[in-house]
């Protein structure tokens, strides 16, 4: 009989002695097992179901793999992600959203009265994924929020168009970028707030949102209450949450948390250049890679010789949509095609499932890699980045049919 | 100012209780316990102004001296921590001895 911990190492053993190159297991991914340091424990946000506890303050909690298997994630499992201490319980009554900026025509403010009855409703799905999602997954490992894989989920978010929103405070010819300030707030007076920017045409977007609404409910205070952002196919940095101005900007925001993080190597990564933002070393983090999740089974798990088996899973990207989810039962020489299931739009993930051969005893090495429409695919070797952004490597499971 | 003050009060609340091993998995932020060490009580009275001490050993297994150096100085010069040069020095020592990777 092999224990789990024995098929863990004798994965790694194998990849080592093959030399090739390290992908992310199974069991690794589901989170609590492995990343972290050795201080995860699942507890319970007022309002959320347990949660993989990374930090306490500024809260910081992860999805369990479980509640990732579902189409859309519930609100109530969904992750929480905050950098700063100081987080006040918005009052929606009193709440309004600020407008304004040097290349604002017309200054405004809105009540979620206002947004609700002016401008036209508009729900999309999209999944919204922290950009250090997996970071405790990194080798060699680097600091940050030690991250295993449910920094992520899936959800429905309804509210208006941001460019709706714009258009009516007038956009001047020369803007450039648009700032978003939350509600949250630094403990200390020294500490940078937490903004963000936005190229302008990615503001002007039709798929930008300010949403009220996730999964059809008003949206859960630690998911940013009462109004966010939401800028599918964007790592979720720029989600703002608790959303309280919006500024149209003729130069560059020079706030920290776009000149002193969330930045990636310049060119290193494929996707969408923001070029306002852009230095020759470094460059804001933007669109998601191309990744992929198995939820079921783990890495380890024990199938019955004959019995019915599945892979299930999810693959995202950053909006171009997901091609085919490609599997490997004989260390990455021949590959098939997982079934794709129902597709809930280009923004969501998108299920995958494969029918697993449980005929003959023996071990099974499954490699799962997901391809975009983009031309990507899931990478066997991880781009080194010094914060640890855009882990999408090819899982690996190992099974065992007895 | 005054919000540094209300945070120190914290810092001094959230170390009182500390009542847990720190085998044990905390289940708030007022049972973290940092390793008994010299400097324990200075560090984790800076650190816990801003942050939950859970982020210490959570990093711990990627950090060295010369990464809490980094972190030390981004603390300071970037977040505004309020710590002099010799303060910065012993939750240096402190942490490099107690919370890194070898």
């Amino acid at each position: 009989m092999i224990t789990r911990r024995g098929m863990t190492l004798g994965l790694t053993g194998y990849w080592l002695s093959a030399g090739v190159p390290r992908v992310a297991r199974a069991d690794e991914l589901g989170g609590a097992a492995t990343a972290g340091g050795g201080t995860e424990a699942l507890i319970a946000l007022p309002g959320k179901k347990p949660l993989i506890k990374r930090a306490f303050r500024p809260p910081n909690y992860e999805t369990p793999l479980a509640d990732l298997a579902q189409p859309f994630t519930r609100n109530e499992a969904f992750f929480v992600r905050y950098h700063l201490a100081v987080i006040p319980e918005v009052d929606v009554a009193s709440w309004r959203l600020r407008i304004g900026g040097k290349s604002t025509q017309r200054p405004l403010v809105l009540s979620l009265e206002n947004l609700r009855r002016e401008f036209k409703r508009v729900s999309i799905a999209a999944v919204a994924q922290c950009s250090g999602n997996r970071r405790g997954l990194f080798m060699p490992r680097v600091p940050g929020v030690q991250w295993g894989s449910g920094a992520t989920g899936n959800a429905l978010w309804s509210g208006v168009r941001l460019r709706d929103i714009l258009q009516r405070a007038g956009v001047g010819a020369d803007a450039l970028e648009v700032v978003f300030n939350g509600a949250d707030a630094p403990v200390l007076g020294a500490t940078p707030d937490y903004l963000k920017s936005l190229p302008i045409d990615r503001a002007l977007d039709e798929n930008t949102l300010v949403a009220f609404e996730m999964n059809d409910r008003p949206l859960p205070h630690w998911n940013g209450a009462p109004a966010r952002l939401v800028v599918p196919g964007w790592t979720a940095t720029y989600w703002m949450k608790h959303l309280t101005e919006i500024r149209i900007e003729p130069t560059p925001y020079d706030g920290f948390w776009m000149k002193g993080a969330y930045r990636i190597p310049t060119g290193a990564f494929p996707g969408r250049r923001f070029a306002s933002q852009e230095n020759p070393e470094t460059t804001p983090i933007t669109e998601i890679m191309v990744n992929s999740l198995i939820t079921s089974p783990v890495s380890g798990e024990r199938l019955r010789r004959g019995a019915h088996a599945e892979l299930a899973g999810k693959a995202w990207d950053n909006g171009a949509g997901i091609d085919s989810v490609a599997i490997s039962t004989d260390g990455q020489r021949t590959w098939r095609e997982a079934t794709l299931g129902r597709d809930l739009g280009r923004f969501a993930w998108r299920e995958f499932r494969w029918r697993i051969d449980t005929s003959s005893a023996g071990m099974i090495h499954i490699t799962t890699r997901a391809h975009s429409r983009n031309g990507t695919s899931q990478p066997a070797k991880l781009t080194p980045n010094p914060s640890g952004y855009h882990h999408n490597l090819m899982q690996e499971l190992m099974l065992e049919v007895a | 100012m005054r919000r540094h003050s209300a945070a120190l009060a914290l810092a001094a609340v959230a170390l009182g209780t500390a009542a847990v091993l720190a085998d044990e998995t905390p289940r708030d932020e007022s049972s973290i316990q940092l390793r008994e060490a010299p400097g324990r009580e200075l560090t984790a009275a800076h650190c816990v102004i801003c942050h939950s001490l859970d982020y210490i050993p959570m990093n711990a297994p990627v950090m060295d001296a010369g990464s809490w150096k980094k972190t030390i100085q981004k603390m300071r010069e970037r977040f505004g921590a309020p710590l002099t040069d010799d303060e910065a020095s012993a939750v240096l020592g402190y942490l490099s001895s107690n919370y890194s990777h070898r």
